[in-house]
């Protein structure tokens, strides 16, 4: 699989250059509109490394967690997983970085490190795409984007427990 | 909304470092907060210029007509008032392609260039039009056929076999994906009634 991006970028140029297009002169076109997309999100995206990094030195998160573990053991969700599953709509390296120990205290191939592997593949960080697609744009009123958002990272974190289950028997 | 959650996040997290006593690693985090977010852009700099520039080669030469011919059927259906053979059409093929392939940091400079499209066949209003909040949650909700990184990970930490939650992670994203539509869609059609 380490293959995909070349072979996307070969497949790309070779289909250029049979089609007579000008490759080279395009592409510093196209890199350079590039530039111009980041400097609209440089800003978003500081804004939110900022406030997600104080929220997760504050140690909000531990507190949080220890209230909903009561409550995840009720549902049959593993206690391991609550601070990834809390971190992961705002965080990508953090969630990524509470994946990994969560491998390395219960193991990749048991219930808690199995959930936790589907609820990563099957979850985004949300609030990060929200706010950079939109922000470069300048859009302020995102309407149902939220909710509906919100809705899908709920799915996920129940629904990786349950085919979990179901498929791991 | 965005202000809300913001905000909710600094002061929050500023009472609960009070009360917890935490006070020295929050201070820690406001210095190194800006060292690790220009690190991030640096790291999407090269990849969004790289990616934006191979995109302009593929919609010069008419590949992407060709993605975004193959996507019709399907995107046709999520996205009715767009043209199939419009700009913003082929960005957003080009993106779910990329997404589906798991290549998530090159899906982000297409879905970019998808919401400035989507910007200006929306009057550059700073609301958002039904498209784009279709699209935006298609990109909150993970699609991805073969989930490498993910692979990879389980790999590392000593996995017997680092594939075999792939099933279930295509049955949750689609159950997750298809909960975001349902409410984005429905959305859409109340504040569409609303209009009329």
């Amino acid at each position: 699989m380490e293959f995909v991006l070349p072979a996307f970028a070969g497949i790309i140029t070779t289909f250029a250059l049979i089609k007579r297009v000008p490759v080279f002169d395009i592409f510093i076109t196209g890199a350079r509109e590039g530039f111009a997309t980041l400097y609209k999100i440089a800003p978003t995206i500081l804004g939110l490394v900022f406030a997600v990094s104080l929220l997760r030195s504050s140690g909000a998160i531990e507190v949080i967690c220890r209230a909903a573990e009561p409550l995840a053991e009720l549902l049959g969700f593993p206690k391991e997983i609550v601070p990834m599953a809390l971190l992961r709509p705002v965080s990508g390296g953090g969630s990524t970085a509470l994946l990994m120990s969560v491998f390395e205290d219960c193991g990749p191939d048991s219930f808690a490190g199995r959930v936790a592997s589907v609820l990563a593949g099957s979850s985004e960080t949300t609030f990060y795409a929200i706010a950079m697609y939109y922000g470069c744009v300048g859009v302020k009123k995102v309407r149902h984007t939220l909710i509906a958002a919100i809705a899908a990272d709920l799915t996920a974190v129940i629904m990786s427990v349950v085919f979990v289950r179901l498929y791991f028997g | 909304m965005l202000n809300y959650i913001w905000s909710f996040l600094v002061t929050g997290s500023v009472v609960c470092a009070l009360l917890l006593g935490n006070t020295q690693s929050l201070s820690q985090a406001v210095i190194d907060s800006t060292a690790s977010a220009v690190e991030l852009l640096m790291t999407m700099a090269g990849v969004i210029c790289l990616w934006s520039g191979l995109m302009k080669i593929a919609e010069q030469s008419g590949l992407t007509d060709i993605f975004a011919r193959l996507f019709s059927p399907l995107l046709g259906r999520l996205f009715p008032r767009l043209d199939k053979k419009g700009a913003a059409f082929k960005c957003i093929s080009m993106n779910i392609s990329a997404n589906l392939l798991g290549l998530g940091n090159t899906a982000t400079p297409f879905g970019l260039k998808a919401m400035q499209e989507l910007h200006r066949l929306n009057g550059e209003s700073d609301t958002a039009s039904d498209e784009m909040v279709i699209f935006v949650v298609m990109n909150t909700a993970s699609l991805q056929l073969v989930p490498t990184m993910l692979a990879t990970l389980r790999g590392s930490s000593g996995s017997a076999e680092p594939f075999d939650i792939i099933v279930p992670v295509w049955l949750s994203s689609a159950c997750a994906l298809a909960a975001a539509l349902l409410i984005a869609c429905c959305g859409n059609l109340i504040s569409r009634k609303r209009r009329l």
